[in-house]
């Protein structure tokens, strides 16, 4: 317990210590909040579906956990090429615990930016419809965070070196993002968009979060967190599995 | 003597490239081992699959009588390692780094701040304890790994060319360390240098490896003697040959430019 903390520790340290990392993941949301909040706003208030900003926020913050979580799953080669990572190897701790160590630790700071895009956005004039589900939508952010953070650390115990990231950006992360709803209602898709969206573990971080800030949902609350809680718990074992397979 | 490291018929093959080739040895509960060789001759491939972050191709290891393969957990327990190449986190300070050590190896933090002090002011950085490692030089790093690798007391410590890069201060100083604690607690030490002087003076047996397979071992005056030779680097010379070796290098370095563009 106390390796996952220190692992846990090592990971904030390291976030809170590079502040234009911290900058820098925002400017992409705010440019999403921008563009699309704005510049789509009046048509969709026209297509009859309320204001976009209220729509979107919930999946922006969604957009900038899952870009944050991966990164987290990234440093994994920064430490394998720094060789940080042996220090880790081959201390007597179980693979579990190295993992969870880190995926908290990842998933920590990827909470941290989904707050603070919630709150700048309230700059843009979102307003959640209860202030009293945010410590409730907070949580749901934490599990999505867990969610991806996982994930970014089994894709990045897998590869070896850093050529593949933009491989792993553009045909991964990116239609995840896009294929999610995040952008858009789940509701009229057509069919084999719908079956996409379906698939897509995003789209039920999205949808719960959703269902909390502003009261629509297409899943419901508790099949978003079923989907959410298992493959979290499945991609931690996976990740420690691959963890005791790992070689430098 | 019973023999705290066995290894028998160790092979590891890199595609066509044999690494390593039926390579077997013994270090017995107590000793001080020294593993020689030139650049790329397989030592460090080897110290790898001793401890268990390299999966040998074939052969049997025995450490403390556990498998690395399959019993990595109680491998992992009984040995301590100074990496050849830097391992230390640069965005912590070298306390933390020191205390990350700490905690995962289970040491109470009464000890862990007690030891952190001892070893740093031994490596003469406890004035630098709040530093960022970003900041300090290639040879301070080297003593901020050598301090952290002998922050716990494992039965076996490992150490890949540890005074690579030391001044003759600390490299005395790191000896005498590792000549108390194998006196003490009967640690054992296994290490691999390219100064035979130091393997001379501190090991009590020696095996040189070459091209993957070991060509020679025995004490320091067992070698002399089998070569005819006065020193141990006339010894190791006539074993291994003058010519230099290549190593192959790493994308460390692209890596470096890589990560300057990002930030």
């Amino acid at each position: 317990m106390n390796a996952v903390y220190i692992l846990w520790l090592r990971q904030f340290k390291r976030y809170i210590r590079s502040p234009a990392r911290l900058v820098a993941s925002l400017a992409q949301p705010m440019m999403f909040l921008i563009a699309l909040g704005f510049g789509l706003g009046s048509i969709f208030a026209r297509a009859g579906q309320g204001s976009y900003i209220q729509f979107l926020v919930p999946g922006i913050v969604a957009m900038s956990i899952i870009f944050s979580s991966i990164f987290s799953g990234m440093e994994m080669l920064w430490d394998r090429q720094f060789g940080f990572l042996k220090e880790t190897l081959v201390a007597p701790v179980p693979r579990f615990a190295i993992m969870l160590g880190r995926v908290a630790g990842g998933a920590t700071t990827a909470m941290i930016q989904g707050a603070i895009v919630l709150v700048i956005s309230l700059a843009f004039g979102f307003r959640p419809n209860n202030w009293l589900v945010v410590p409730e939508a907070l949580a749901v952010m934490l599990l999505i965070s867990l969610l991806f953070s996982a994930f970014g650390m089994v894709v990045g115990s897998k590869m070896t070196d850093m050529q593949a990231f933009p491989l792993i950006m553009n045909f991964i992360v990116m239609p995840l993002f896009f294929l999610s709803g995040a952008m858009f209602p789940l509701r009229g898709l057509p069919k084999a968009m719908l079956v996409v969206a379906t698939a897509d573990p995003l789209s039920y971080g999205v949808d719960a979060l959703r269902q909390l800030l502003i009261g629509t949902s297409h899943f419901g609350l508790p099949l978003d967190i079923a989907v959410l809680s298992g493959l979290t718990l499945a991609l931690l074992f996976l990740g420690s599995y691959f963890f005791s397979r790992m070689e430098v | 003597m019973s023999a705290i490291i066995d290894v028998r018929n160790l092979t590891k093959t890199f595609g066509a490239f044999a690494a390593v080739k039926d390579v077997s040895f013994e270090v017995e509960a107590g000793g001080i081992f020294a593993f020689l060789g030139p650049n790329g001759a397989g030592k460090s491939t080897t110290i790898k699959m001793l401890t268990t972050v390299l999966r040998p191709t074939s052969g049997t290891i025995r450490i403390d009588g556990f498998d690395p393969v399959t019993q990595s957990h109680q491998v992992r327990r009984s040995f301590g390692i100074v990496f050849q190449d830097p391992s230390l986190d640069d965005m912590l300070t070298a306390r933390e780094n020191m205390d990350f050590h700490g905690v995962l190896y289970d040491i109470s933090r009464a000890a862990r701040r007690e030891r952190i002090e001892q070893l740093l002011n031994f490596v003469e950085l406890w004035d630098r304890r709040n530093s960022l490692v970003r900041d300090f030089s290639g040879g301070m790093k080297r003593r901020l790994e050598i301090a952290r690798g002998l922050m716990h007391h494992p039965k076996i410590i490992f150490l890949d060319e540890p005074t690579l890069g030391l001044d003759p201060q600390t490299r005395n100083h790191m000896w005498q360390y590792l000549q108390e604690l194998n006196a003490k607690n009967g640690t054992t030490v296994f290490f691999t240098t390219h100064y035979m002087e130091e393997a001379e003076r501190i090991a009590r047996r020696i095996a040189v490896i070459d091209r993957g397979t070991i060509i020679a071992s025995g004490s320091a005056d067992e070698l002399k003697t089998q070569t005819k030779t006065e020193s141990l680097e006339d010894a190791f010379l006539t074993l291994t040959g003058h010519s230099i070796r290549e190593e192959e290098g790493t994308n460390l370095d692209r890596m470096r430019r890589i990560r300057g563009m990002m930030r």
